[in-house]
């Protein structure tokens, strides 16, 4: 488990509730993410998981309550500095979300093309884009349409694409969802070496206990828009109370 | 007692306006943004342009020889068929020509658009762009909007040429006259008064066509049932506001006419 004495948060969210007419999918939802920590949000299906994460990106705008990224509270900034932020903050869809009329090539360019602020004019992207696919051992797959990819390989590009806007942060909402049994197990040991390798801080939205037995330094879980509890996944995993049980079984 | 809920009714439709005054009001503010997208920019009006010339074309030609086939008896009968280039020009360029050229392109770009676009929604395309620190109002909205308002005065042009070339046709089987005495014609009946406000018109009809479109697309609610209905729903709409913006256009013209 990730240190937390000395730490300050690089994402803070407080009494965050979010409601949708008089569906309350988030009330009061707090968590905090230090950095080079893996954090497991675990919750049935309509839990508010996805919706949470989404509001934390700014896709999904929230009633109240506070988030910060990187000390800097995400509803008190402009447009600008929120896309500023969305370069150090990566994303990685639950459906891959791979831009279908563009090849891998282009998939993985269209960010980097977007944010000289950050790269400088890149004359050739070609260098950046093959290492980010080497690093999740597509480097062939340069040319292919995002028709030609398997489920299991367009969460890898996806994954890639992320990674090419070298964030510092890693959001992965249901990662391993969709996925038969051994290509979840390769993108959790994927997601796992791409955080040991570049050092990056992630929250992972999830409901599959072998992806955060694996990677999880930390989880919380999420019921009826409330942390219900939260610790280590062998502290919850001992846990007699019923409602936590029920996860593990 | 009478319950009145006229104004329940209506509202979704005034939000709808407003919702698309506001789409509208955000592509003026986005176009002279910096960066512009023209390589996409490009792509979509090859798209558009190339891809619906066929259909324009087709379309056009049964027209003009439609039209003329059929105002032709009429016209005989009290000896005025040498008006027929005149009339079929005039027609053509003031008001058939950019009308059903418009409503074709509703049906084929505007839907195609809706469902693009749509299609990316659902699919998070449109929110993997935003969370990736890019605008993708910019990427998708303004170029779609730039290509349709610039390719559908081209494609009415073009759709004018092959009608008139189709009723010419007619005349050479039934009529015997020759294609340059035809064209002199046509051109010689024409004014700017007929060919500048149907070039504006034009201008008007692509981006209704293109903002239509985009709107629905980009606000596709989830679900594939929500692009099929936007794609239906850009043509509807679009189809209605064409009609709308003719009368306009008309009634406008109509008073530089009169002045």
């Amino acid at each position: 488990m990730i240190p937390k004495t000395n730490l300050k948060p690089i994402i803070e969210i407080k009494g965050l509730n979010k409601s949708f007419g008089k569906n309350h999918v988030l009330d009061g939802f707090h968590l905090q993410l230090y950095e080079g920590e893996n954090l497991v949000v675990m919750g049935k299906s309509g839990s508010g998981k996805s919706v949470m994460i989404k509001c934390l990106i700014g896709l999904e705008e929230f009633d109240s309550g506070t988030i910060t990224i990187m000390n800097k509270n995400v509803s008190k900034i402009n447009q600008e500095e929120l896309d500023e932020i969305r370069t150090e903050v990566g994303f990685l869809f639950q459906g891959s979300a791979l831009y279908d009329s563009m090849s891998v090539r282009e998939n993985l360019e269209f960010p980097l093309r977007r944010h000289t602020k950050k790269f400088g004019k890149i004359e050739d992207t070609t260098p950046m884009v093959i290492e980010a696919l080497r690093n999740v051992g597509l480097e062939n797959s340069i040319n292919l349409m995002p028709n030609e990819l398997s489920g299991g390989m367009k969460r890898r590009i996806a994954l890639a694409r992320t990674l090419i806007l070298q964030p510092k942060i890693i959001l992965y909402d249901e990662p391993t969802t969709g996925l038969d049994p051994i290509t979840s197990k390769e993108i959790i040991l994927l997601m796992k070496s791409i955080q040991e390798k570049y050092k990056t801080s992630s929250i992972i939205i999830t409901h599959d206990i072998d992806c955060a037995r694996v990677i999880a330094n930390r989880m919380i879980l999420l019921i009826d828009g409330v942390n219900y509890a939260e610790g280590t996944f062998e502290e919850l995993a001992a846990s007699k109370d019923p409602k936590i049980e029920a996860f593990f079984k | 007692m009478i319950n009145f809920k006229l104004p329940e009714l209506v509202k979704p439709f005034f939000i709808e306006i407003g919702e698309l005054a506001y789409f509208a009001g955000k592509f003026f503010k986005e176009v002279f943004k910096r960066p512009f997208e023209f390589k996409e920019f490009l792509r979509q009006c090859f798209y558009m342009g190339n891809r619906s010339l066929l259909l324009v074309g087709v379309t056009g030609f049964i027209i003009g020889l439609v039209f003329t086939l059929q105002s032709r008896p009429t016209l005989e009968n009290f000896g005025a068929a040498s008006w027929i280039p005149a009339m079929v020009s005039v027609s053509i360029i003031r008001e058939i020509g950019p009308i059903i050229t418009a409503l074709i392109c509703a049906g084929r770009i505007g839907s195609g658009i809706g469902a693009e676009l749509g299609s990316m929604r659902v699919t998070e395309q449109i929110d993997a762009m935003e969370v990736s620190g890019t605008n993708p109002y910019k990427y998708l909205v303004v170029t779609r909007i730039m290509a349709t308002t610039l390719m559908l005065p081209i494609l009415v042009f073009f759709g004018d040429v092959i009608a008139i070339y189709g009723s010419f046709l007619v005349e050479y089987v039934k009529g015997d006259v020759s294609f340059v005495l035809y064209m002199n014609k046509v051109i010689n009946i024409l004014e700017f008064s007929d060919v500048i406000p149907s070039t504006i018109k034009s201008f008007f009809f692509g981006f209704a066509i293109g903002l239509v479109g985009c709107f629905k697309g980009y606000n596709c609610k989830k679900g594939t049932a929500g692009v099929g209905k936007a794609a239906n729903a850009a043509v509807v709409y679009t189809s209605m506001l064409l009609f709308i913006i003719d009368f306009v256009a008309v009634f406008v013209t109509n008073i530089f006419y009169d002045l």
